[in-house]
């Protein structure tokens, strides 16, 4: 059974309409790459699975079988949905572990004792080689470009998503941090947890192992298939798409 | 204190009845309301005074008379001083309870269910409780009085330290010519604190008063005067309650502080009188040579509130701090601030003022920064964050700054910001419900000052401010 079948999707800002008529199925344990240039409407579709406010999203969203897009955001998250952002806020005076106290708290629908919790968290903290004093810094206050994507990651470990979408992981990041980044994904995920990641670039696809490679362009898939597509793209250029065939 | 309580007291949703006079716990009361010269002589005769402070009073009055209400700030044209009921004496005040047992039991009950004196002996080196005019309760550690402190209500210090009081009261640091409310503070003021801390003597706990207000269209005036000797070191909190009625209440403090060489004295008040209070304070420290001043305020409740504590800084390498929250929701005013003087070389200041509005409240940051021309060396760092929590509010900052000396370093920041969609998106999209989301936001904005707080009013303070903020989402 897949775990996020995508009917058709409609994605507007205002009354702008950016994701026009998208369809995607994922299965649980899946790696989906989404490519595309600045503005095809990659993020956009994610921030909208998400549940952002901005975005005011049209047709069929099933995650697990329920609708998702009737969730408000911290339900979707609580089902199992979590977004990689990237450019996370900043929530001054709020540190990075109460927070994800919090964050564990409303994942898991029980309560966690301080106590608990800590064990979990340096347990993440120690798999990803993050020192703990991390931990304790205000939530994405005056953390760098790495940080903050270091900081997504650990949230994903402590959150144990169902469907982790990460958002231009690759932004920012040099050569080595990425492949940095893209091991310790494989590292931390569990073996049925779906991942969709959005990409501008294929070389994330040199560090982790893609089921399918989409390709998106003017809020649509363009183009699907297995990773030998992403080198194509790498090689030719979204320009080449053009004249491919677009087979979602 | 249990969330029945914070229900109980300073919630608009909570408006009561007016109760029947009997019960109301008074003992002795003005027989009418207004705030009348009768009524000066009438306190002073009920209290027993000597005749310079009868005669304080009265100049004060006189004062009180001519001055003329601020020109500027919130809107007072609705503050009637004849409906004011001036002087109400609690039942059970002339006992002078020796212990907690002696209190009248409805009176302790209210105390009791704000952690009163639970808390003493948890963790303080002495408590007080005053309901409406006079203090009911006052006690302080044997071993701390011991070292010569003295801690004890100010009606009775009068009569016996009367040569500090005389020495100190509204005299060289708040006067009653000082403005309009310091002037009817000196005409009707009863109750509050006197904390004598001798020189070299450390208290290593806070010393905490509450106050109450209880009596309809009542008027709150208690003085308290702290003086901290050379070398010494001490902290006193002050938390103020009241039930919501339908009339209009005052509450006009005057706190006097002097910390003398090297000393270092920290004031703490955490205020939530109900939201038909109009809260007019005047509250100022004369600061010696390497004494250092810390003011931590937390206004939540009140209607109008018009507070600026105020350091003077005499000695040389004098310092202060001042760190405020105000948040103002539905009909409230916060006219909140700081007010430092640099008289003297080498000192230094900083100010930290967090506020938040919503539901059409109303924040404005007012302060004066004077720095002497013959004052260098002065440091002097002023930060005033508001945030808005929709666009019914409003934030401003008035900050005025008279900088003479040459060489001053002085630092100025200010922010007004949203409540971002984006900031509660991130939050929720981990799984976090977007009321506990904006509290979140809001206990990150404040935390610089809440982690000054002792624990329990650390957690005090953030769960006021939650229960604010309820049903602040959209």
């Amino acid at each position: 059974m897949s775990l996020l079948e995508i009917n058709n999707l409609k994605v507007f800002a205002e009354d702008k309409e950016i994701v026009r008529g998208l369809s995607l199925t994922v299965k649980p344990g899946e790696v989906h790459v989404i490519m595309g240039q600045n503005g095809s409407g990659k993020s956009t579709l994610l921030n909208a699975l998400a549940g952002h406010p901005k975005y005011r999203a049209e047709g069929s969203v099933k995650f697990d079988g329920k609708d998702l897009l009737a969730q408000k955001p911290h339900e979707r998250a609580r089902a199992g949905v979590f977004l990689a952002f990237q450019h996370p806020n900043e929530v001054s005076g709020v540190t990075l572990s109460s927070f994800l106290r919090r964050a564990y708290v409303a994942r898991n629908g029980r309560e966690a004792s301080v106590a608990e919790f800590e064990k979990i968290l340096v347990e993440k903290m120690r798999m990803l080689g993050m020192e703990h004093s991390f931990a304790e810094r205000g939530v994405n206050e005056g953390f760098s470009g790495g940080e903050k994507k270091r900081s997504e990651i650990l949230q994903l470990a402590v959150l144990e998503p169902r469907l982790a979408m990460l958002d231009e992981l690759d932004s920012g990041l040099d050569v080595d941090a990425l492949a940095k980044i893209a091991e310790t994904l494989s590292m931390i995920r569990k073996p049925d947890t779906a991942v969709i990641i959005v990409t501008h670039y294929a070389r994330i696809l040199k560090n982790l192992k893609a089921d399918r490679v989409h390709v998106m362009r003017d809020g649509q898939i363009v183009a699907s298939g297995d990773g030998r597509l992403a080198v194509q793209l790498e090689e030719n250029g979204y320009g080449w798409i053009n004249s491919a065939t677009a087979a979602p | 204190m249990d969330e029945a309580v914070l229900k109980e007291y300073g919630r608009d949703a909570l408006l009561r009845e007016e109760p029947e006079e009997s019960q109301l716990n008074v003992g002795y009361r003005a027989e009418h309301a207004g705030l009348t010269i009768e009524l000066v002589k009438e306190i002073s005769e009920v209290k027993g005074e000597p005749e310079w402070m009868r005669k304080h009073r009265v100049k004060s009055f006189e004062i009180f008379e001519k001055k003329p209400l601020p020109a500027w700030g919130p809107d007072l044209s609705r503050l009637d001083f004849s409906a004011i009921v001036g002087f109400v004496r609690p039942r059970g005040q002339e006992a002078k309870p020796n212990s907690w047992e002696e209190v009248p039991s409805d009176i302790k009950n209210t105390f009791e269910k704000l952690g009163i004196p639970e808390a003493e002996r948890k963790f303080l080196a002495g408590v007080g409780a005053q309901y409406d005019s006079e203090v009911l309760y006052k006690s302080l550690r044997k071993d701390i009085s011991d070292l010569g402190v003295i801690y004890t209500d100010m009606d009775s210090a009068v009569r016996e330290h009367p040569e500090l009081v005389k020495k100190y009261f509204m005299d060289r640091c708040v006067p009653p010519t000082d403005n309009k409310f310091a002037a009817l503070h000196g005409a009707f003021w009863s109750g509050g604190s006197f904390l004598y801390v001798p020189a070299g003597v450390k208290v290593p706990m806070p010393l905490q008063i509450y106050f109450m207000m209880n009596y309809p269209g009542f008027g709150q005036f208690e003085h308290t005067l702290i003086i901290a000797e050379e070398g010494s070191q001490v902290q006193y909190i002050e938390g103020c309650s009241a039930p919501h009625y339908t009339k209009d209440s005052m509450h006009a403090a005057v706190v006097e502080i002097f910390v003398q060489k090297r000393a270092r004295a920290r004031y703490t008040s955490i205020q939530n009188w109900s939201k038909n209070v109009y809260n007019l304070n005047t509250k100022r420290a004369i600061v010696q040579e390497d004494a250092v001043m810390e003011w931590v305020g937390g206004t939540l409740g009140s209607g109008v509130t018009m507070l600026y504590p105020c350091s003077i800084l005499n000695g040389r390498g004098a310092r202060a701090e001042h760190l405020n929250i105000a948040l103002a929701g539905e009909g409230q005013v916060k006219d909140t601030g700081a007010k430092i003087y640099h008289n003297a070389p080498n000192t230094s200041s900083k100010i930290v003022s967090k506020s938040i509005c919503k539901e059409g409240g109303t924040v404005r940051y007012r302060g004066i920064l004077f720095v002497g021309a013959h004052c260098t060396g002065v440091k002097a760092n002023v930060r005033c964050d508001s945030i808005i929590a929709d666009s019914r509010s409003s934030a401003e900052t008035i900050p005025i700054m008279d900088i003479r000396a040459k060489d001053a370093v002085i630092g100025h920041e200010a922010s007004v910001g949203r409540i971002s969609e984006e900031q509660l998106f991130y939050l929720t999209s981990r799984g976090i419900d977007p009321e506990e989301a904006l509290a979140m936001v809001v206990r990150g904005f404040i935390e610089p000052i809440v982690k000054e707080l002792p624990l329990e009013y650390a957690v005090e303070m953030n769960r006021l401010i939650e229960m604010e903020m309820e049903g602040s989402v959209g």
